[in-house]
């Protein structure tokens, strides 16, 4: 076990500068200028301009600007956004807990929708109940993040004016208020990304448990006699779960990452919506440093699935 | 209408021979409008009422609870000399302040300023190379330090060292030196005649604080915490930023003017789109005002129907117009496409331009993709009115623009395009990926076809072609096409000089400056050039103005560009919001201090 999981950590890392390799010279090629509004501006003279260039390193060549961040990046020194001038790691914890907060409850709640739903309609399919889950999670993952949003804003907010349609991290309230007034404002992204992503966790689910559900060995933990909670809990699900970690394992690190879509479209402050305004800014360090977090943890989370399953099947073993 | 003819109209309303308000219908029987006689007579010493400003004034400083504004695009620095884009100015306005301001009429506003500088009271230097500053003595620094004149000196030994790489270098680079005479007064000498003086420290070049970025000044620039802590003396002072999401100020309880400012705190959310924008202001009313909503005017007026908000328009000088290239973009020259040595096979023809003047449908442009937001012009300088050139017109008229290119030569082809001596009159016509600009291109390339010219269009992202970088062969300054169209704004103050730019000699785009220049047309005129460089120095405002509009019936008379649409500027507002006043040639916060909330 602790060979395998340290010959993983070492192969993770030349795929890890693979990655950053390959991602710094896409952004580098890409075209775009972090300074372009200061060349539409008719008061700001172009040797301003060039002065910023020089002195962040754009006119540099490629390889020697990648071979200066890799060489910061492995102290610890993620560089500065041009946007804003600070370091990049000050600007992503600033926008961690918005993005912990709505993403990781969207997480729950697509998993406490998905796991019971999942099971039961597995349980009797055809039944009248899988057959109305299984049409709800359908239109669920077809319809896309942007369509339910803008859907939601138009109902709740200037319909019926329930809810704020956009995001404030900081609330100035305290106590009971200040845990209701981020409740109102997050029930709408959380639900739009909760649904979407429980949608097709649940499609997942129910296929594996149908699948786990047919077997010999379930037939004969009936015939022996075992209740049917502990033949569900005990035989069923544990072994129906291993596709669903790896669902799992694949939608988690996009927590951290954030949602672009959702985010921009309720104003939520997340790490999605720092990326894309980066992206459109052209603020290279920001880009590299999201993308090259998210490759990261895809790395780490592939690991911890590999774990995971062991310890659901001890058949599978780790050499 | 001349010179001599307007001096003496002056002159008389200065001896109260004639009122103000005749003097307004005498330029109006002119066709010019009411803004001008105001700045003609400012401008020749004649004082003026006070300000609108005071309509409103509240008994006590605060109360008025939280302000909400909206900018699609957050702020990411506030430190008005470092910032990257116009959110970056408008964050910074909250919390730092100019000597003076500009409000929508063109007309300065005094901020920090005891009084506005003007020949007559001796702050301007007659031979305009001096301009001697009062500031107010009441004012300190959110840290509780007093503003001095050292402020100021600091302030352009800052921006004028181009290690940091201030965006202000341009309002300081003509300044020699600034001597401090006392605490509160300052003199700034100029290296030649400044007509434009009152950039120097106006508008959006606000002042900074010596006590705390003097250890930041130059190349270590970047790494000022105030960077993203401002500490200014403007109204609201900073309570905590977020860049790119939100910044959250209160009301500053020593603000130097009396009862102001009115809220409480202000928030600024910043991210989303404009039509959200416009959403939460007019519809929902969740937030007071929002920035820059660039929306089709349609979808505006239909949230407007018993909404909570309206749609402000506020007078600008935005251009939106068409380009025509003089060099030759598809023959290398010496190794250079477009090379200033070159000349285009037929965009030099008088003639072609002249059609092609002719078949732009600039009152169906307006109707229908612009509507409030634009206004149909046949001049390129059209804001503020005192520089709009009475002496212009446009007209769409396909068969004049026909019988035009038939006399000068140009014969219809077997398939229906002219051409004359073997060139064709085929263009490629390129400009910025936005839904407006594609359906302009679509309705000129109709009218066209029937004059026989044949259009490719072209779209570009628009972060690439304005963008600067020179290895893009489809920049704008680079202009490999034959016509292009886009936008120019006057930035900084109700000043041309800046916004002449683009068609004088020296700014030419070449590969030698890695085009940088402003000259993308690679037209050149002689009278032009003078008539810029006159302006420059010109000390006498109505002369000044004289020169402005030669330059402007320069490029249309002899049609180097096409103007199509005067842009305005267009801000979501909420029906009880007061005072915001948000003009073009300043920021839309220059009047900050001032807004209030009606019950």
């Amino acid at each position: 076990m602790r060979t395998f999981i340290l010959r993983r950590v070492l192969t993770a890392i030349p795929v890890l500068a693979g990655i950053s390799l390959i991602l710094f010279t896409l952004l580098a090629m890409a075209p775009g200028d972090p300074f372009g509004e200061l060349a539409t501006n008719p008061n700001v003279p172009a040797e301003v301009r060039m002065n910023l260039r020089k002195q962040f390193g754009l006119d540099d060549p490629v390889m020697v600007r990648y071979v200066r961040w890799f060489g910061s990046m492995v102290k610890g020194d993620w560089g500065f956004s041009f946007a804003s001038r600070i370091d990049v790691d000050k600007l992503i914890v600033q926008r961690l807990p918005t993005t912990l907060f709505v993403l990781g409850s969207a997480q729950v709640l697509a998993l406490i929708i998905a796991l019971p739903v999942g099971i039961l309609s597995a349980r009797r399919p055809y039944s009248f109940f899988d057959q109305i889950a299984t049409t709800l999670s359908l239109i669920g993952f077809s319809l896309p993040t942007f369509f339910t949003g803008l859907l939601f804003i138009l109902f709740f907010s200037i319909y019926l004016d329930w809810l704020p349609f956009i995001y404030r991290a900081d609330i100035q309230e305290t106590g009971l208020r200040w845990i209701w007034e981020n409740l109102k404002q997050g029930i709408m992204p959380i639900t739009v990304l909760g649904f979407f992503q429980g949608a097709q966790l649940t499609r997942f689910v129910r296929s594996s448990v149908l699948d786990v559900v047919q077997l010999d060995y379930i037939r004969t933990a009936r015939s022996k006699g075992l209740a049917e909670r502990v033949t569900l809990v005990k035989h069923v699900i544990r072994n129906a779960l291993i596709p669903v970690v790896t669902l799992l394992s694949i939608q988690v690190p996009q927590i951290f990452t954030g949602a672009v879509v959702t985010e921009q479209i309720f104003r939520v402050p997340g790490i999605g919506s720092l990326l894309i305004s980066a992206i459109l800014a052209n603020d290279t360090p920001v880009v590299m440093a999201i993308a090259f977090v998210f490759s990261v943890l895809v790395v780490v989370f592939a690991l911890l699935a590999d774990i995971v399953y062991g310890w659901l099947d001890p058949r599978i073993s780790f050499r | 209408m001349d010179e001599r003819e307007l001096r003496e109209w002056i002159t008389q309303v200065k001896d109260g021979d004639l009122s103000r308000r005749d003097f307004g219908r005498l330029l109006a029987g002119l066709g010019l409008a009411a803004p001008v006689a105001a700045q003609l007579l400012a401008a020749a010493g004649v004082p003026r009422r006070a300000s609108a400003q005071s309509r409103f004034t509240p008994a006590r400083r605060g109360g008025g609870g939280e302000l909400k504004v909206l900018w699609w695009q957050g702020p990411t620095i506030l430190n008005p000399h470092l910032s990257i884009g116009v959110k970056d100015g408008d964050g910074s306005r909250i919390f730092y302040e100019p000597l003076i301001s500009f409000d929508p009429e063109g007309n300065f506003v005094p901020v920090l300023a005891a009084e506005v500088p003007t020949l007559q009271n001796g702050g301007v230097a007659r031979d305009g190379l001096s301009v001697t500053w009062k500031i107010k003595r009441n004012v300190q620094w959110h840290d509780g330090k007093p503003l001095t004149a050292d402020d100021f000196v600091f302030t352009w030994e800052y921006a004028a060292d181009p290690a940091t790489t201030a965006i202000t270098l341009g309002n300081y680079k003509d300044v020699a030196r600034i001597e401090k005479i006392d605490a509160h007064t300052f003199k700034i000498v100029y290296k030649s005649p400044t007509p434009a003086w009152f950039q120097t420290f106006g508008g959006t070049a606000g002042v900074i604080p010596k006590h705390v970025f003097e250890p930041f000044k130059g190349a270590k620039s970047r790494e000022a915490p105030a960077n993203l802590k401002p500490v200014g003396t403007g109204p609201y002072r900073i309570v905590d930023f977020k860049p790119g999401d939100l910044i959250k100020a209160e009301l500053n309880p020593n603000y130097h003017e009396a009862n102001w400012p009115f809220f409480d705190r202000l928030e600024l959310k910043g991210g989303g789109d404009a039509v959200s924008a416009a959403r939460a202001v007019i519809q929902t009313g969740e937030y007071d005002f929002a920035w820059n909503i660039q929306v089709e005017d349609d979808v505006l007026r239909r949230m407007e129907q018993g909404g909570k908000g309206r749609t402000d328009i506020a007078p600008a000088a935005g251009i939106e117009h068409l380009l025509c290239n003089f060099s030759d973009p598809w023959t290398e020259v010496e190794g250079e496409r477009g090379s200033a040595k070159s000349s285009h096979p037929f965009l030099t023809d008088p003639a072609v331009r002249q059609a092609l003047a002719l078949l732009v449908d600039r009152a169906a442009i307006q109707e229908q993709l612009y509507g409030r937001q634009g206004q149909a012009t046949a001049n390129y300088l059209n804001a503020p009115s005192r520089f709009r050139s009475p002496n212009t017109k446009w007209e769409f008229d396909v068969d004049k623009a026909n019988a035009v290119l038939e006399q000068a030569g140009w014969k219809r082809g077997a398939d229906g395009i002219r051409a004359k001596d073997g060139k064709r009159l085929k263009m490629v016509y390129q400009t910025s990926i936005n839904p407006v600009r594609q359906k302009t291109q679509a309705i000129v390339k109709q009218a066209a076809a029937k004059a026989g010219i044949d259009m490719e269009l072209k779209s570009v992202v628009a972060s690439v072609y304005f963008g600067s970088d020179p290895g893009n062969p489809d920049t704008s300054s680079k202009f490999w096409a034959d016509v292009q169209m886009y936008a120019f704004n006057m930035t900084g103050g109700p000043e041309p000089q800046r916004f002449m730019d683009p068609f004088v000699s020296w700014e030419i785009s070449t590969k030698a400056n890695n085009w940088a220049g402003r000259n993308n047309t690679r037209w050149r005129n002689e009278e032009y050039d003078r008539a810029w460089k006159g302006a420059e120095q010109e000390m006498d405002p109505v002369k000044r103005a004289a020169l402005f509009i030669r330059m402007n019936d320069l490029l249309t008379q002899n049609n180097v560009i096409v103007p199509i649409t005067w842009r305005a500027n267009i801000s979501s507002i909420s029906n009880k919001l007061r005072n915001t006043d948000i003009c073009g040639w300043d920021s839309s916060f220059w009047n900050l201090t001032h807004w209030y909330r009606e019950a």
